[in-house]
Formats: C-alpha cells, sequence, structure tokens
C-alpha cells in the first residue's frame, strides 16, 4: 500500500550515475582538448550501452520498481500528452467524487473517446487525495456510469490501469468493493462500445481488472499485472514482506509472461531506460497503438464486437482435460 | 475442532463450536446440517454434504469432473505448487476446489455449482473458473436456473497468478451472457466468501443469500488492518453487516436454504 520513494534512482542503476557524473565533469572543463572530446563522445554512448544492458535485464522485482517510479507517466500525463482535450466528468451520482479513478471526454486525433484511468497523484497532498491510487467503490462506480454514457452514444472507451489494487478499508467494504468490482467486469463483458484497456504502471489485482475487461489489453514493457502484490503475496505465502522478491519472480506478472499466457494482446515498448526517462516518446507510442486499435475495433459491428469479446476472456486459463488421472501429458488437453 | 472431553469421552463424539466455545454432541450438530445447537454458527459442510443438502436425493450429476488444475506459473514459494497440489488432493478427495453439475431442488432441475473451502482455501484458479463457466454456459444453454454456493477464504489463488485472476472476469462474462438470456441466478454466499470470489460471480446474484454470521468481503480483515491501523467495527464483513450495508438480499438459515431456494425458483419462473 504505502507508496515506496526511490530517490532519483533506484540502486540497480548505480552503473548509469556513475557514467553520467562522469561525463558531467568532463563537460564542464572549459577548454577541451581533442581527447576529451573523444572521451565524452565515448561516454555518451556508453551511458546508452549501460541503460539498455540494464534494462534489458531487469528482474521481476526491479520490474515492479520501474511501474511504481515516482517520474513514470501518470494517466493525467497521457491526458495532456496524448490526446488533444480533457473534458473531466466527475461522480457516481451516488457517493462521491473518487480521485483514484479519472474519467471524462477525450480527443484522440479524430476520435471521440471515453477516458477512464487510475491516477496516483504527484505531490504530497495529490497523492493522499487518491488514496496513491487505490480506489474506492464510487470510483469504480463512477467508471461504470461513464462507460454506460459512452455506449449510449457509441463512443469507444480508452481504460489505462495504474494501480497498487483496490482500497482495503472500512468505508470501501461498507460500500461494497466486492461488488462494484464484479459488477464493472460483468457490464464491461457485454458493453457495446470499443474498450482497449492498457496498463501503464502497476495491475493490482482486482483494482485493476474493474476496468480492465475490454477488446484489447495492452501493456507497457516495464508496467506489472499481478493477482496479488509481491509484497502481499511474500506476507501470505513467505510470512514476511521480505520476501518480496521472490514472490514477485514467483507470480510471473511482467509483460513478457502476460504476452505468453494470453492474457495481454501487445506489449507497448518503452523509451531506453523506461517510461520515465522520456514521457513524451512513450505518449506517442501510446497514441500510435490506440489510434491503430481503435481503427480496426470500430470497424467490427457491436454484436460481433461484444462476441470476440466474450472469446478473448473465455479462453483464458490453463488445466489438464485428460479422461484419465494420470494421463500423459501427451493425451491431455491443455488449454492456453 | 474435535476436543477430548474429560471422563473419557470418546475423541471425536464431541466438537467445539468455533463460535460459542461450547462443547457440543456431534451427531446433534450433523443432524441440525452443522449448525450449533446453542448459538446457531454455521459449520463447514464438505460438498458432498452440501449436495446432500440442497438437492434431492441422487440427482446430482457432476460435469466436467475430470478437468485437473496443473502449475502454469512453475509456481514455488517454500514448496511447490505442484506438490501442495497433490497433498490437498489427498487430504480433500477433490481434484479441485469447485464441483458442478445438475441436479433437482424439490423437483426443479437446476444447474448447480459450489466452492469447497476446505480445498486451498476454495481459491479460484484455472480448474474453478473452466468449471463454473460450462456450468454457466450448459444453464444457459438448457435454460436451467443456475445456484452457485460459494465458500472461499483465498479468493482469486495466488499460485496461478494472473490466470486466476482472468478467471474473475471469465466467470462474470459468462454470468453476464447468462443474465442477458434471461437466467436466473441465485448466489449463496457461505463462511468465508472474500477477495476475488466475492468480488465476481458471488456478487452477482439476481437474488444474493447468505448464510449467518459468514465472513465476507474484498480485502482481508488483516490486510485492512494493516492499511488503516485501526480496530475493526464489532461485525465488520458479516452477512448481517452486508445486509445492513444492502449488499444481500436475505440472511437464510441453512434448515430453510433448499426451501427458500426452491421458493425463489418459483417466483422467478416464466
Amino acid at each position: 500500500m504505502e507508496a515506496p520513494a526511490p530517490g532519483p534512482g533506484f540502486e540497480f542503476e548505480q552503473p548509469i550515475f556513475d557514467l553520467q557524473s562522469k561525463l558531467r565533469s568532463l563537460e564542464q572543463l572549459e577548454d577541451k582538448t581533442e581527447a576529451v572530446k573523444q572521451e565524452i563522445r565515448h561516454l555518451k554512448r556508453e551511458v546508452a550501452r549501460v541503460i539498455q544492458e540494464i534494462y534489458d535485464n531487469l528482474s521481476p522485482w526491479q520490474t515492479v520498481q520501474v511501474a511504481r517510479h515516482k517520474n513514470r507517466p501518470h494517466t493525467v500525463d497521457y491526458l495532456s500528452l496524448v490526446f488533444d482535450e480533457f473534458v473531466e466528468l466527475h461522480g457516481d451520482k451516488l457517493f462521491g467524487d473518487d480521485r483514484a479513478i479519472l474519467c471524462g471526454f477525450a480527443k484522440l486525433g479524430q476520435y471521440k473517446t471515453m477516458v477512464i484511468g487510475h491516477e496516483k497523484g504527484r505531490t504530497y497532498k495529490e497523492r493522499t487525495a487518491c488514496y496513491f491510487g487505490c480506489a474506492h467503490p464510487e470510483g469504480y462506480r463512477k467508471a461504470m456510469a461513464k462507460m454506460r454514457m459512452a455506449e449510449k452514444f457509441q463512443v469507444p472507451v480508452i481504460c489505462l490501469i495504474d494501480t497498487p489494487g483496490a482500497y482495503p478499508g472500512i468505508g470501501a467494504e461498507e460500500r461494497g468493493q466486492a461488488q462494484v468490482i464484479a459488477e464493472n467486469m460483468y457490464e464491461m463483458s457485454r458493453l457495446k462500445t470499443p474498450i482497449i484497456c492498457v496498463v501503464i504502471g502497476e495491475g493490482g489485482s482486482g483494482g485493476a481488472l474493474g476496468i480492465g475487461v475490454g477488446d484489447r489489453v495492452a501493456m507497457l514493457q516495464y508496467s506489472y499485472y499481478s493477482v496479488i502484490s509481491p509484497e502481499g503475496c511474500a506476507g501470505i505465502l513467505w510470512k514476511s514482506h521480505a520476501y518480496a522478491e521472490q514472490a514477485a519472480t514467483a507470480l510471473r506478472f511482467t509483460s513478457k509472461d502476460l504476452s505468453r499466457f494470453g492474457v495481454v494482446d501487445h506489449v507497448i515498448q518503452e523509451p531506453l531506460g523506461g517510461a520515465h526517462r522520456d514521457h513524451h516518446q512513450t505518449a506517442q507510442r501510446v497514441k500510435m497503438y490506440l489510434m491503430k486499435s481503435l481503427r480496426e475495433l470500430l470497424a467490427v459491428p457491436a454484436d460481433k464486437l461484444i462476441d470476440q469479446r466474450y472469446d478473448r476472456f473465455r479462453r483464458l486459463g490453463q488445466f489438464l482435460e485428460g479422461d484419465q488421472p494420470g494421463a500423459g501429458s501427451e493425451t491431455d488437453r491443455a488449454s492456453a | 475442532m474435535t476436543k477430548r472431553q474429560k471422563r473419557g469421552v470418546p475423541e471425536g463424539l464431541w466438537e467445539r463450536c468455533p463460535g460459542c466455545q461450547t462443547s457440543i454432541y456431534r451427531k446433534e450438530a450433523e443432524r441440525r446440517l452443522n449448525v450449533c445447537p446453542h448459538c446457531e454458527y454455521h459449520f463447514y459442510v464438505p460438498a458432498a454434504d452440501r449436495i446432500r443438502q440442497l438437492l434431492d436425493e441422487g440427482t446430482f450429476e457432476e460435469c466436467d469432473a475430470h478437468l485437473r488444475p496443473t502449475d502454469p506459473l512453475g509456481f514455488k514459494d517454500r514448496k511447490a505448487y505442484i506438490d501442495k497440489l497433490h497433498d490437498e488432493q489427498e487430504r480433500t478427495g477433490l481434484l479441485d476446489a469447485a464441483m458442478t453439475g445438475t441436479g433437482m431442488i424439490r423437483a426443479r432441475r437446476v444447474a448447480f455449482g459450489m466452492t469447497d473451502s476446505a480445498f486451498f482455501m476454495g481459491s479460484m484458479g484455472s480448474v474453478v473458473g473452466e468449471r463454473l463457466t460450462r456450468l454457466i454456459e450448459r444453464a444457459t444453454q438448457q435454460k436451467l436456473p443456475l445456484i452457485i454456493v460459494s465458500g472461499s477464504g483465498g479468493g482469486a489463488r495466488m499460485h496461478e497468478g494472473i490466470l486466476s485472476l482472468m478467471q474473475m472476469a471469465k466467470v462474470s462474462a459468462a454470468l453476464a451472457r447468462f443474465d442477458s438470456a434471461g437466467g436466473l441466478f441465485i448466489s449463496v454466499l457461505t463462511n468465508p466468501t472474500m477477495g476475488g470470489v466475492a468480488a465476481s460471480f458471488a456478487s452477482l446474484g439476481d437474488v444474493v443469500f447468505a448464510e449467518p454470521k459468514a465472513l465476507i468481503g474484498f480485502a482481508g480483515p488483516r490486510t485492512i488492518k494493516a492499511t488503516i491501523k485501526i480496530e475493526l467495527p464489532k461485525g465488520f464483513q458479516t452477512s448481517e453487516f452486508l445486509l445492513e450495508h444492502g449488499f444481500i438480499d436475505r440472511i437464510v438459515h441453512r434448515e430453510k436454504l433448499k426451501s427458500e431456494i426452491a421458493r425463489t425458483i418459483d417466483y422467478c419462473g416464466k
């Protein structure tokens, strides 16, 4: 729950910072000899190479840290960088206006869209106002109300997922946290307008899935999407949060794993060294993905669309179906 | 749960009620469908007994019993998932936590499913999700009323990772289709119904019943306590709490469950 506060960077990025400080000290020299200039060029290449190398080999636990980086682009950043206009629509018209989920009309190129996105906030004040991106039932109800309106006016829906999980608290239980998440999946599965979901940071369990049923589900390269947080899993199965790193590996929740399981249709590659190093380029890539997917989905009739959406989720899961208990794996049909 | 009594009462004849802590005669509790005669605490009921209690004798035909769990993640904590699975299968005699099929409730044909909270805490992995989805699809095709009795302290099963989470969406989508086709779904919540099970099919009944004093909720009480760091109110996340806050239709005593289900089917029958 509590947001980790990585400083300017992570421990595993130390080689990058070392090279960068060396580079800075050379660049500050007043009279640069040809040899110094050459060294600077070399160091710049080195920095890029080292970043590439580190990010190509991120462990699952390091991926979680990148996904939670305080400078990682949030929904508000995509709203300004990807969309031409955002008209926020507040409130679930029942209880309140949850700041952990933002909803509203937005223009994406020539398309009108309804954007629903988790927001974690950046300043302390913002972060506490939205409970660090953990939505309450009113957030999910607001999202569903706006999606229903989008369906009515044939506006496609774009969901940006970035939450540690749905909020665990007294009020949340009193107002039906379980009920609203169930209801959202139920209604999203048959909403007669295209839905595109993108995991942009943390895909925290039911809190993510509450706005996560769509025709397309994509994720950014260094985001993660999991049944439980690595800390939560470690606490239950290892009896200590100290095993979060092991849990992160065991849970297989990186974009590569999820692609393999068929849970996500597409992985949006992040710029060199992660989305937090280049918001603009990240946003550009997200925009390209959204435009392409929208073009494809808008060509599909609504009835066919929801049939395809059903089939997309229907085939998820892996089990054995041999008639004989203990039958060899060749006679088993493992549904993938 | 069993407790050796003084003066040589053989072990197993008596058990201690987790609700009021009194020792009760096991035969008496069994006669009352595993409900404490003193405080009406509803004990755990294994799948086979639940079927005997709710369906007409000899009418249950299990479906998809041949589906078996596998280990898609190669998951290992302090013990390998695959080994834990074998242990649970041996201990409970079940292949996974859900049992589904068709049967009769007072001569009304129904599609019936349940999760047994003894197997991996009744948690939902791929087999539970698939069995329930096939049950719902069967109920849709054959136009049968659908009854699912939930008992799950575990929610979505961590050991199958994201695939368990996706079962929530899969089962919910199947229920939406069943709903669009006009089907009646009666969801029965028993102790405990938590996490991903509460946040999917268990909450989606046209009519939601709960047994008295069951623990029902999204986040576990320990998680909530660790987050907000204050004591939780008495009776928090019980059936009675949910009734008060408007999330269940009726609290039904186990002895009345069968007749209440039959009556609801009749009201909703076309």
